[in-house]
C-alpha cells in the first residue's frame, strides 16, 4: 500500500491521441479497473476509450441510467477495493453534486473528469467554457474540501489522470479533472514512460475506517466483503460508521477532520508552473488551454523585452494560494484570463496583494487566443 | 430465540430505533431469519439502504456490512458494488418513497438489466420520517399530512412495475404474514437475476392514526383482510377487488428473452 513504482501496460514512448483518451489511458494507467457513465458531450471520447480499454486490464464497465447513477455506481466499486471513474460535462456534473457529498463524507476515492463547456444550463454542447470551477469546490451542500486539477495538454490528461487517482487514493476524496472541450477534443503526441508511480490506498483491519488519532488524518480502507462488518454511512458517523444523527460534537470534528486532511496537506497537492517569473511588470495567472494561450504571449513580449511572465494552475482546488500570494508581492499587475465571467478572478483577488488585477473574461465558446490576452497585456504595461 | 441468529445481530445496538408498532421492525426480523436460515456467510453479504424509516431496518443492526446511502439511489450503488465484486450478495432494503419516487429510475433499470441482487421494499404507503406526506404508494382516498381531503392520485402497483420493466423474481407479501415474507425472502435471495419484493409495511404513527387504523394491531388486521392471494382474487367482482393487494408471486418461473417474455 502507498507509493509503488509500476510498469505501463501502453507501450512506452510517443503515442497520438485525442485529450479524452489520453485521460483514459492516464487513469488505466494509475490502476482505475471501474467505469461509469452516461453519454454527453463534449466527454463521451473517455467513455468510448473505456469500454474499449477496460476489458483488455480485466476492467468493468457499465453504461449507467444517468449521471446520479454513474457517480452512485463509482462510489459503490470502490469500497469492493476498485479504482474507479466516471467522466461527464456541466449537466451531468450539476446531477452528480449530491453524491460527490457523499463521497466526501464517507471518504471514497474516486475521480470525475468534468470535460467542460459552456453554460448555464444545456448551454452549447459542443463549445468549450470553463464556468464550472467554483461548482466543483462548492456544488454540493455542507462544509467539505475538494481537490480539482487542471490539464492544459493531451500530455496533462494523461499525466493529472494518474495524479487525480494517486492523491484520490491518498487522501480518500473525490479529485475531480477540470478539463475543457478543447483539451478533450484536442489531438497531439503525448509520451508514456515506461514506469511511474501510483498510490494505493491504505488498508487495516480492525482499525477505524472513519477516525483518526491526528485531527488531519486520513483513516485506513477496507473493502467491502473484508469480513469488516463495515458500516459506510453519508450520516454523520463515529469512527466505526455508527450513525449518529444527534451529536454535535461528532459532527463538528467530522467535518473539520474532512477538511484539515486536505487544507493540511495541501503543500503536497498543490502544482503549478511558472514562466518568466525573474521580475515581472505583469504576470498573467491562468489554467488549462487559456495557459496555452498566455504562454505563447508571454514570450512574444519576452522577445521584445517586456517584462510579462506566466502562473499556471495546475491545482485548482485546494487553491493554490501560497504561489499566488507570492507572485502579486512581487509585481504590480496581474492579469487573469479564464473562460468564464472571473471565477479564479475572485480567488486570486482573495489571495493577491498590493497589486492591481484584472480579469480577462470571455463565455462566446471559443478558446481565448493569444492575440486577446496580448492586447490585454498592452494595455497594463502602457 | 434461536441461538444461531445472534451472529447476524449487532446485538449491543438494540433496542432498534423504529416507532412503537411499526411495521419494518417485522421486516428486519424476517431478514435476520431467512439469512440464518440460509447459513449466507456474513462476509459475503452487502446491505444497502437508502434514506427514509426504512434506512433503520439494516443501519446498524444486522451484522454485515452495511451501506447507507443518498436518498433514492440504493439500487444505483449496489449496481457497481455488484459489477465490480460479483462474489457478493446483495440485499437492498429501502422503503417506497426512496425506490419508487425519487429512485424509481433506478428501480425500472436494475430491473430491465435483471442484475442478480435482491430488493426488498418496505411499503408503508407514506412518508413517515418527515411527517406523513403522500407517497406514490399511498393507497386512493388515503388521508396524508399532504392530502389532507383524501388522495386523488392512483398509487403505482410496484409488483406490475418491475415485472413490466424486466424483473426476474418479484412477490408481494406483507408483514402480516411473517412466514411467507421469510420463505420469500430466502426464495428471492437464492435467484440468480434481478428479485424484488414489495413487502407491505405498517405505520401506524403517521399513516394509521390519519386513516382510521389507530392501533398497530388495528393495521396489521387491515393488511391480513385487504391482502388476497392470485387465486382468490380471480372470483372476486370488480367491485370486490376495490382496496385489494395481490399477495404472492408474480413471475417466479420465467425465462427472459429479449423485448419479451416465454414460458419455460
Amino acid at each position: 500500500m502507498g507509493n509503488k513504482s509500476v510498469k505501463s501496460n501502453l507501450l512506452a514512448g510517443l503515442h497520438f491521441m485525442q485529450g479524452n483518451e489520453a485521460l483514459a489511458e492516464g487513469a488505466i494507467a494509475a490502476g482505475c479497473r471501474f467505469f461509469a457513465g452516461y453519454p454527453i458531450t463534449p466527454a463521451s471520447e473517455v467513455m468510448l476509450h473505456m469500454v474499449k480499454r477496460l476489458p483488455q486490464v480485466n476492467g468493468h464497465f457499465i453504461q449507467m441510467e444517468d449521471e446520479l447513477a454513474s457517480i452512485a455506481a463509482v462510489i459503490g466499486a470502490s469500497w469492493t477495493g476498485a479504482k474507479a471513474m466516471t467522466a461527464t460535462s456541466g449537466p451531468g456534473f450539476s446531477l452528480m453534486m449530491e453524491n460527490i457529498g457523499h463521497a466526501v463524507a464517507t471518504e471514497t476515492p474516486c475521480v470525475i473528469a468534468n470535460i467542460q463547456r459552456v453554460g448555464p444550463g444545456t448551454g452549447q454542447a459542443t463549445r468549450v467554457g470553463s464556468g464550472d470551477i467554483m461548482q466543483a469546490k462548492w456544488g454540493s451542500h455542507g462544509d467539505y474540501q475538494i481537490i480539482a486539477l487542471s490539464p492544459w495538454s493531451v500530455q496533462e490528461m494523461y499525466d493529472l489522470a494518474i495524479r487525480a487517482f494517486n492523491l484520490s487514493e491518498r487522501f480518500r476524496i473525490p479529485v475531480i479533472i477540470l478539463g475543457d472541450a478543447t483539451v478533450g477534443h484536442l489531438r497531439e503526441t503525448f509520451e508514456v514512460k515506461e514506469n511511474f508511480e501510483v498510490y494505493d490506498r491504505e488498508k487495516a483491519f480492525g482499525l477505524p475506517p472513519f477516525d483518526t488519532p491526528e485531527e488531519n488524518g486520513v483513516p485506513p480502507m477496507p473493502s467491502l466483503g473484508d469480513g469488516e462488518n463495515l458500516i459506510v454511512s453519508g450520516s454523520t458517523h463515529d469512527g466505526f460508521g455508527f450513525k449518529r444523527g444527534t451529536d454535535g460534537d461528532v459532527n463538528e470534528k467530522l467535518v473539520k477532520r474532512l477538511s484539515k486532511k486536505i487544507i493540511n496537506h495541501a503543500n503536497e497537492i498543490w502544482e503549478v508552473d511558472s514562466y518568466f517569473l525573474d521580475d515581472p511588470e505583469v504576470v498573467i495567472i491562468t489554467y488549462g488551454i487559456v495557459a496555452r494561450s498566455a504562454l505563447g504571449a508571454a514570450s512574444e513580449f519576452r522577445k521584445e523585452g517586456k517584462k510579462v511572465g506566466l502562473l499556471r494552475l495546475k491545482t485548482l482546488w485546494p487553491f493554490p494560494e501560497k504561489a499566488v500570494k507570492e507572485v502579486s508581492m512581487h509585481c504590480n499587475n496581474l492579469l487573469v484570463p479564464e473562460m468564464n465571467l472571473g471565477q479564479v478572478l475572485r480567488e486570486v483577488e482573495r489571495v493577491a496583494c498590493s497589486a492591481r488585477i484584472d480579469g480577462l473574461n470571455q463565455t462566446d465558446g471559443e478558446p481565448i487566443f493569444p492575440k486577446k490576452i496580448a492586447s490585454a497585456v498592452r494595455r497594463l504595461i502602457s | 430465540m434461536n441461538e444461531k441468529f445472534f451472529p447476524y445481530m449487532r446485538s449491543e445496538k438494540y433496542p432498534h430505533r423504529l416507532c412503537p408498532g411499526c411495521g419494518h421492525g417485522i421486516i428486519q426480523n424476517a431478514v435476520i431469519r431467512s439469512l440464518a436460515e440460509l447459513e449466507v456467510p456474513l462476509k459475503e453479504i452487502v446491505l444497502v439502504a437508502g434514506i427514509g424509516c426504512a434506512g433503520n431496518i439494516t443501519n446498524m443492526y444486522i451484522k454485515a456490512d452495511t451501506f447507507h446511502v443518498t436518498h433514492g439511489r440504493p439500487l444505483a450503488f449496489a449496481t457497481g458494488i455488484k459489477i465490480a465484486n460479483p462474489k457478493l450478495h446483495i440485499l437492498a432494503i429501502s422503503g417506497d418513497g426512496d425506490l419508487a419516487s425519487i429512485g424509481g429510475n433506478h428501480l425500472i433499470h436494475a430491473a430491465r438489466r435483471n442484475i442478480d441482487f435482491t430488493v426488498i421494499c418496505a411499503n408503508n404507503g407514506i412518508y413517515g420520517t418527515t411527517g406523513g406526506q403522500l407517497a406514490a404508494t399511498t393507497p386512493l382516498g388515503a388521508i396524508t399530512s399532504t392530502t389532507p381531503q383524501g388522495n386523488e392520485e392512483p398509487p403505482f402497483d410496484l409488483c406490475a412495475l418491475v415485472v413490466g420493466a424486466g424483473g426476474s423474481y418479484v412477490a408481494r407479501c406483507s408483514v402480516a404474514q411473517p412466514q411467507f415474507l421469510i420463505k420469500t425472502i430466502k426464495k428471492a435471495f437464492l435467484h440468480k437475476g434481478f428479485s424484488f419484493i414489495d413487502v407491505l409495511s405498517t405505520c401506524p404513527v403517521q399513516f394509521g392514526r390519519r386513516n382510521n387504523l389507530k392501533t398497530p394491531g388495528e393495521m396489521i388486521k387491515w393488511l391480513r383482510e385487504n391482502g388476497i392471494s392470485k387465486e382468490k382474487v380471480m372470483n372476486l367482482s370488480e367491485e370486490e377487488k376495490k382496496g385489494k393487494f395481490v399477495i404472492g408471486e408474480f413471475c417466479a418461473d420465467i425465462e427472459r428473452t429479449w423485448l419479451g417474455y416465454s414460458l419455460k
